[in-house]
C-alpha cells in the first residue's frame, strides 16, 4: 500500500502527454518583457534605466522588502523601455523591456556546467547566494525561497521534503527535470541539508513517475539520510500540508506552516535552481515549461527564458490548433486562463495547457443537491457548499469561523460537483473579502 | 363530566393570572426608557433602510440624529433636504443642506463600440469576474456588465440594457444612496449634481491608457487628446493619466466640450436638440440654392 494523505482528494485523468519528451531549449526571443512582480510579496524595485546595457544575469530589479526577490536580466542586451504589459489576467503590470543583443553568443548558447560536487560555502554564504539569485518556489506559489529558509530559532527542524509529486494533470516539467538533472538535484538537496543543519531529506514522488522513482532510489542507495518515497497518485498531493501528511503522517496545524511540525518543503525545480545559484552562481533566469494539449501537434518541455512571450512557446509546438478555447497558465486544476498571448513567462509559469472546445467549457450551474461530494473530496476538511452559500450572503464572520482562510484553492470541489456549481470562484472571493474584513 | 370542564377552566384562568402578574412585574422592573423623539424622527425618515446615510438602517439613523448634539454632518440622501428640514424643525438642530445628486455610469463601452475578446463562464458577478481577470473586453477599466450594481439597487433605479450590455440608471428613481457605487468593483459610478431638468455633462470613461491603446479597446474611450480641456472656457476640465474629468461645480453646461470630443466620450443628457447649428446649416444651403436659381434665371 503506497502512502498518501488521508483527507479527501481526487484522481483526475493524468494526460501526461509530454513525460517522454526531453527538455529542449527554446530559442531566445528578440525582446523579453520581465515583469517586476513575479513572486508573492512586494514587487521589486527597478534599478536599471532606459537605454542601459545589461549583461546576462545582472540584477535589474532589487528585492524591495523582506518578502520580495531580486530579478535578473535573462539576456544580454539593452533596456529599451520601462513599459507595461498584460499579465495573464489581462491587467497591465510594470515590466522591463530588454532587447536581446543578437550578436552576443551568450544569449544563444546552451551552457552545460560541469557537475560540481563539493560544497565549499558556509550555511550563511549559501543563504546569501539563494537570496541574491532571486529564487522563488517554482512549484507555482512563487514564495521567495530565502524567506522560507529563514527559520526562527525556536522552531525545531528535522526533515527536508523534496516535492517531486507534480500532481497536476498534463504537467511534466518537474518529472523531466528529475530525470535529466538528477545528479544536480541530489547535490542541491545536500546543499540545503548543509545550510539548514539537518540530516534527513525525503524525496516524495508519485507512482505515475516510476522511472524517476527508480532513478532516485538508485542514486540515493549509498546516501545516508536521503530517501525516496513513492506515493499513491492523488490530487492535490503537491500541496505542502498534504505532502507532509502523506510522507511523515504529521498534521500541519490549521493556520500553521510545515515548519510548525519540523518540516520544510521545496519543489525539485527550486532545488535545481538552488544548485545552480550556489555552485555556479547562476541566478534564476530560466525555467522548465511544459507546453501541452491534446490537439497540439508536438507537445513539449522547454527551457524558457523568463520574459519570453507565451506566443513564442505556442509557435514552437506548431501553433495554436483551430478549436482551442482556452489557454491556461499552469495546470488544468489550478491554472488560470491567459487573456493575451503577449503575456510573458514568469518564474511561476510551470506549464501552458491548451484546451479544445469540448474540454474547456463549464457545465451549466444548477441547484445544490446536497450530495456532499465537495465535503468528501476537500483535502482541508472544509465544507465548500457552505462556504459558497455564506459568501453569497456576505457573512464574513461565519466564513472565517468555518475556516475559509485555510482553503488551498485546489479546485477539487468544483471538479466533482455534479451540479457544476462555481464553488471555488465563490470561495476565492470569500477568502479575499474575509481577509479584508479581518484586517479592518 | 361537568367537573372536569370546570377544573380545566379554573386552571387555565389561574395560569393566565400568574402569567399576567409575571409579565407586569418584568415590564416594570426591566423598563427601558426610550426617547419618544426617536419614534417621531423615525416616522419622518423614508423607511428605505438603504444604509445610504452610513447607519445600518433608518431606526439607527434616527437614534443618531436624536442623541448627537451636532448633526450637521448627517444627511439622509433618500429623503433629501425636505426630510432633513422637517427633522431640523422637530429637533431644533442645524442640518446641512445638500445639492441633490444622481448616480451616473462612467462607461459608455456598449457592445457595438467595445468588442468582446474573451468569454467568461464563471458566476454572474462583477466582483468575482474582476478578481479573475480584467474583463471580457480589452479595456481593463470598463464596465464588466454582470450587473452587481443592479442587484445592489433597492429602488428599482437600475436595469441592464441587453442591447448595450451596460446598466442604465433611471434618474427619477435614483435616490443617490450609494449602494451601486459600493458594489461596482471598477469604481465606474459617481454622483453628479441633479438640476431641475436633469442636465448633465460628464466624461463617460475611466480608461487611463494612452490614446492608441484605449481607442483600440473601445471606440468610445477617452483618448486623452485634451481638445476638451483647450475648448472649455471655464477651466472645468482636467486631464490626468490620459483621462479627462469634468468638475461639476465649475461646469456651466455650455456643451462646447461635447462638440469637440472626437470619440464621443463626453455625454450630455436631457439637453434639447441643438437648434442654432442646424438652422445655420439650413440657411447656408438655402442661400446657395437661391444663388443657383438666380444664376439659372440669368
Amino acid at each position: 500500500m503506497l502512502r498518501t494523505f488521508s483527507k479527501g482528494g481526487i484522481h483526475p485523468a493524468e494526460n501526461k502527454l509530454t513525460s517522454t519528451k526531453e527538455i529542449k531549449r527554446l530559442e531566445t526571443p528578440k525582446v523579453v518583457h520581465v515583469p517586476i512582480s513575479q513572486h508573492i510579496g512586494i514587487p521589486s524595485e527597478i534599478i536599471v534605466e532606459k537605454k542601459e546595457k545589461v549583461a546576462i544575469g545582472q540584477v535589474i530589479a532589487r528585492s524591495a522588502g523582506f518578502v520580495s526577490a531580486n530579478i535578473h536580466s535573462p539576456v544580454a542586451g539593452v533596456v529599451t523601455k520601462l513599459d507595461k504589459i498584460f499579465d495573464s489576467r489581462g491587467y497591465q503590470i510594470q515590466c522591463i523591456v530588454i532587447k536581446t543583443d543578437a550578436k552576443d553568443p551568450v544569449n544563444f548558447e546552451d551552457i552545460v556546467y560541469p557537475l560540481k560536487k563539493e560544497i565549499i560555502l558556509s550555511p550563511q554564504e549559501i543563504l546569501k547566494h539563494i537570496t541574491d539569485s532571486g529564487i522563488v518556489g517554482l512549484g507555482g506559489a512563487t514564495f521567495p525561497t530565502h524567506v522560507k529558509l529563514n527559520i526562527n530559532e525556536d522552531k525545531k527542524l528535522d526533515h527536508l521534503i523534496i516535492n517531486g509529486v507534480e500532481c497536476e494533470p498534463y504537467l511534466t516539467a518537474d518529472h523531466r527535470l528529475m530525470l535529466e538533472r538528477a545528479d544536480e538535484i541530489l547535490i542541491g538537496i545536500k546543499i540545503l541539508l548543509h545550510a539548514l543543519h539537518i540530516e534527513k531529506a525525503i524525496i516524495g514522488i508519485e507512482n505515475n513517475k516510476k522511472n524517476a522513482i527508480a532513478l532516485f532510489k538508485n542514486l540515493t542507495k549509498n546516501e545516508e539520510g536521503i530517501s525516496v518515497v513513492a506515493l499513491a497518485v492523488k490530487y492535490p498531493q503537491g500541496g505542502e500540508k498534504q505532502l507532509v501528511k502523506a510522507i511523515l503522517n504529521r498534521e500541519v496545524p490549521k493556520n500553521g506552516l510545515p515548519i510548525d511540525v519540523g518540516v520544510i518543503v521545496h519543489n525539485v525545480g527550486t532545488i535545481y535552481a538552488i544548485y545552480q545559484a550556489v555552485q555556479h552562481n547562476k541566478p534564476l533566469i530560466e525555467r522548465v515549461v511544459t507546453v501541452t494539449g491534446k490537439k497540439l501537434k508536438n507537445p513539449s518541455n522547454f527551457w524558457v527564458k523568463i520574459g519570453t512571450p507565451v506566443k513564442d512557446l505556442l509557435e514552437a509546438v506548431g501553433g495554436v490548433p483551430e478549436d482551442t478555447r482556452k489557454i491556461l497558465n499552469g495546470g488544468p486544476m489550478m491554472g488560470k486562463a491567459i487573456k493575451k498571448l503577449k503575456t510573458p513567462v514568469t518564474k511561476g509559469t510551470s506549464g501552458i495547457v491548451l484546451l479544445s472546445d469540448d474540454e474547456a467549457h463549464r457545465g451549466e450551474s444548477t441547484n445544490c443537491i446536497r450530495c456532499g461530494e465537495c465535503v468528501y473530496v476537500c483535502p482541508m476538511g472544509l465544507e465548500p457548499h457552505l462556504l459558497m452559500n455564506l459568501t453569497e450572503k456576505h457573512m464574513w464572520e461565519k466564513t472565517y469561523a468555518e475556516d475559509i482562510m485555510t482553503c488551498i484553492e485546489c479546485g477539487s470541489c468544483s471538479y466533482v460537483c455534479p451540479s457544476h456549481r462555481p464553488l471555488l470562484d465563490y470561495i476565492r472571493f470569500g477568502k479575499k473579502l474575509t481577509n479584508e474584513c479581518k484586517q479592518n | 363530566m361537568s367537573d372536569s370542564i370546570l377544573y380545566s377552566v379554573l386552571l387555565l384562568m389561574a395560569l393566565g393570572a400568574i402569567a399576567a402578574i409575571v409579565l407586569y412585574v418584568v415590564s416594570k422592573k426591566f423598563y427601558v426608557y426610550e426617547d419618544p423623539l426617536i419614534e417621531q424622527v423615525d416616522a419622518l425618515l423614508p423607511a428605505a433602510n438603504c444604509a445610504g446615510c452610513g447607519s445600518p438602517g433608518c431606526r439607527a439613523f434616527a437614534e443618531k440624529l436624536v442623541t448627537q448634539d451636532d448633526i450637521s454632518n448627517l444627511f439622509c440622501p433618500v429623503g433629501g433636504n425636505e426630510v432633513m428640514k422637517s427633522i431640523a424643525t422637530l429637533l431644533g438642530k442645524e442640518v446641512a443642506e445638500k445639492e441633490p445628486t444622481v448616480a451616473v455610469l462612467l462607461c459608455n463601452g456598449s457592445c457595438s463600440v467595445r468588442p468582446k475578446t474573451t468569454q467568461f463562464e464563471g458566476p454572474d458577478s462583477c466582483a468575482i469576474s474582476e478578481m479573475v481577470f480584467s474583463g471580457e473586453t480589452d479595456c481593463q477599466y470598463g464596465c464588466l456588465g454582470k450587473g452587481d450594481c443592479v442587484a445592489a439597487c433597492d429602488f428599482d433605479a437600475m436595469y441592464m440594457d441587453s442591447e448595450t450590455g451596460l446598466p442604465v440608471i433611471i434618474t427619477d428613481n435614483c435616490t443617490s444612496c450609494g449602494a451601486c457605487i459600493a458594489a461596482c468593483p471598477k469604481d465606474l459610478i459617481e454622483f453628479r449634481p441633479r438640476n431641475k431638468r436633469d442636465l448633465k455633462i460628464y466624461v463617460a470613461c475611466k480608461n487611463q491608457e494612452r490614446g492608441g491603446v484605449a481607442k483600440k479597446a473601445c471606440a468610445a474611450a477617452c483618448i486623452g487628446c485634451s481638445l476638451c480641456v483647450q475648448e472649455c472656457p471655464h477651466d472645468a476640465i482636467s486631464l490626468e493619466n490620459f483621462l479627462a474629468y469634468i468638475d461639476a461645480d465649475a461646469c456651466t453646461l455650455c456643451r462646447k466640450c461635447v462638440d469637440v470630443c472626437p470619440t464621443n466620450a463626453i455625454i450630455e443628457t436631457n439637453f434639447p436638440p441643438r437648434k442654432k447649428k442646424k438652422s445655420k446649416e439650413k440657411k447656408e444651403i438655402k442661400t446657395i440654392q437661391t444663388i443657383d436659381i438666380n444664376n439659372n434665371n440669368a
